[in-house]
């Protein structure tokens, strides 16, 4: 914490349950720091039906969200890059961030061997810290 | 009388139908129907296209009909799921239930659109479907007194019709059609044993495989073009609330506002089905059109609802093509007679089986035809039970991505081209053929001419020729039996039809619009 300007936090965000415990994750990381924070939502844009493309009342929910708890935040939406830790990782750097935080999901072995573990690849792949998320379920 | 003797044939057929292995066909043609009726880029045509060389295995050709009814009035319904649910409209004919569907759904009203689009089809296609029962006949004997001249212009008028009716341009429709024909020419002439346009290879000599030209043009360049346009915003459908009534999902007014159009839009869609206009694009369209004026012009009641998700729009066209499908049957199984691409197939895949469509098919098929027209009836019921069930299903589809998406139906297309002859010369030919859809279809020239070119081609030669023959070689005789002469005036008439806007226009002296009636690609 040496720049002049604020610490960045990139929140990599789906409207699911894991999206939804990521950006409370970062909402509390965000005042704890004092940080702004950069909200990514993409899609690979490649089928007819994408539940985790946000559409616009789920953005500004999770906008007022942060709002209300004082925190400045930027949104930011791609569609068709192919690659949603790629496009993670290039936000991060674009933006000079200095903590991704990530939703984990459940995947079972063969569906990680069919289309591979984005989360798995930004925590390898990070430039910076990454914090990753579970869903909090009443078991644990 | 007459009607007993319908009555007696039908259940016949009815008792055929009811086997279990025909029914088993049935649920799988509604089903597949309903699946490429919610693929975007993929029609009827297609599928039957692709399911054509594995029904070279039948022993007899009732199931393979009664399968490929299915797919033809499945897909006619299916495509109105993801017009409603994603405003993604699966096949051209339910390009006009999206345009209140989806905003029903918006509003938070899905169930009821794709209930009154599932009732709406089931009504539309008994009420359809019993016409058929009555009509086919008659038309059959009308038929009998055809000669060869009449078949040549007949076969004449549903090719420039359909061109006519069918995509942005008349010339470009035209060339598609030369070209069609051109495929059709290749090969031996029946009549004189000369080879033509086969550049001294014996591969052409038998011509070239209608199933290769469909699964070329259909499925190749169609997946062409989806891959090159592959990444787009996606959709999210629009969330089904929970039906509170299990029966139906429509409220007492929906039922009220719905009856009507649905009527209205059998009306539309049965007549146009059987005369050459390209198929249910038509139909759907004017049924929406009539819906909005008597909507506008009512205007008490539910005054601007339209463009903001009226039920009369979904209802009707939805009718209309359903509908539609059974007036296609009539003059297919009645004079042979294809009027839109799946029609076409069909009257390949009959005559892959042997049956010659027209005149005598009621005295030499009388089973077959009873039995195709009774699975009509069963189809439509099987529809109604399965749609609203199946529709979680479709919409797991939808997400899978669309390369694995198209990548399959590409390796399912060639493997369907490869069992035809077991070479992988026929695969090539069909890779190229796809090739040069693609360009068409980038370039905006439509698909369903060439198809009907192929197979129309061939006989419209053939009664060219003995009609020439009979005459001793005068061609005054297409315009000397009265018959044929009114046909071939109708089919100048066709080339006019899509301008009729703008000469109604001139006549009238307002503003000539630059207008003029389109229709895009049926299936």
């Amino acid at each position: 914490m040496t720049g002049e300007h604020r610490v960045k936090i990139l929140v990599g965000y789906v409207p699911t349950p894991e999206g939804e415990a990521a950006l409370d994750a970062a909402a509390a990381e965000a005042v704890l720091r004092g940080a702004s924070v950069l909200l990514l939502n993409t899609s690979r844009g490649d089928a007819y039906i994408d539940n985790r493309y946000a559409n616009q009342a789920e953005l500004d929910a999770a906008e007022s969200r942060l709002r209300d708890l004082g925190v400045e935040v930027t949104i930011q939406q791609a569609v068709g890059s192919g690659d949603v830790a790629h496009e993670l990782i290039k936000a991060a750097e674009a933006n000079e961030v200095g903590l991704i935080v990530l939703g984990l999901r459940r995947r079972s072995p063969v569906g990680k061997l069919i289309l591979g573990s984005t989360a798995q690849r930004v925590l390898l792949e990070s430039p910076v810290p990454v914090l990753a998320v579970k869903v909090p379920t009443p078991h644990d | 009388m007459i009607s007993l003797a319908v009555f007696n044939d039908l259940l016949h057929g009815f008792s055929t139908v009811l086997d279990p292995m025909n029914l088993l066909w049935a649920v799988l043609g509604v089903t597949l129907g309903m699946l490429v009726g919610i693929l975007p880029g993929i029609g009827p045509a297609l599928t039957i296209a692709l399911l054509l060389p594995i029904t070279f295995n039948f022993s007899d050709p009732i199931g393979a009909f009664i399968m490929f009814a299915g797919i033809y009035y499945g897909a006619m319904y299916g495509g109105s799921t993801t017009s409603i649910l994603i405003n993604t409209p699966g096949e051209s004919a339910s390009v006009a239930t999206a345009i209140e569907g989806h905003k029903m759904a918006l509003k938070g009203r899905a169930r009821a659109a794709l209930a009154t689009a599932a009732i709406g089809s089931f009504v539309a296609g008994t009420i359809s479907t019993v016409l058929l029962t009555f009509v086919a006949k008659p038309i059959g004997n009308l038929a009998s007194e055809f000669q060869s001249t009449d078949y040549f212009a007949i076969t004449l008028l549903a090719m420039v019709a359909v061109t006519a009716l069918v995509g942005h341009s008349l010339v470009r429709g035209l060339l598609s059609l030369t070209v069609g024909l051109f495929i059709g020419l290749i090969g031996l002439d029946s009549l004189s044993g000369a080879q033509r346009y086969t550049f001294g290879t014996l591969r052409l000599l038998d011509g070239v495989d209608v199933v290769i030209v469909i699964v070329g043009l259909f499925a190749i360049g169609e997946t062409l073009h989806v891959a090159s346009k592959l990444r787009s915003t996606p959709d999210r459908p629009a969330v089904l609330e929970k039906g509170q009534l299990r029966t139906g999902y429509l409220n007492k007014s929906d039922w009220s506002r719905s009856w009507a159009p649905w009527l209205r839009g059998t009306a539309l869609g049965f007549p146009f089905g059987a005369i050459p206009s390209g198929g249910a694009e038509v139909p759907t369209f004017l049924s929406y059109t009539i819906e909005k004026r008597r909507a506008r012009k009512a205007g008490r009641k539910h005054p601007d609802e339209f463009g903001d998700g009226a039920i009369e729009g979904v209802a009707g066209p939805e009718a209309a093509n359903n509908a539609s499908f059974s007036g296609v049957l009539v003059p297919l199984l009645t004079l042979g007679l294809p009027t839109s691409a799946t029609a076409a197939v069909m009257l390949a895949a009959f005559q892959i089986f042997n049956v010659q469509p027209g005149p005598q098919l009621f005295e030499d098929q009388g089973t077959l035809v009873w039995t195709l027209i009774a699975s009509l009836y069963v189809g439509n019921l099987i529809l109604l039970i399965m749609n609203l069930p199946l529709i979680q299903i479709w919409v797991q589809v939808l997400k899978v991505p669309r390369p694995l998406l198209y990548a399959g139906i590409l390796v399912f297309a060639c493997l369907g081209v490869y069992s035809l002859s077991g070479s992988g010369y026929e695969v090539l030919m069909a890779l190229l053929i796809g090739v040069v859809g693609f360009f068409m279809r980038k370039l905006d020239f439509p698909i369903a001419p060439v198809i009907l070119g192929v197979i129309l081609g061939p006989t419209m030669e053939e009664q060219f020729r003995r009609s020439l023959v009979i005459s001793n070689g005068d061609a005054s005789v297409f315009f000397t039996r009265p018959l044929s002469l009114i046909i071939i005036v109708l089919t100048v008439l066709a080339l006019f039809v899509p301008y009729l806007p703008r000469i109604v226009a001139r006549i009238r002296g307002t503003q000539a619009s630059r207008d003029r009636l389109t229709f895009g690609e049926d299936d």
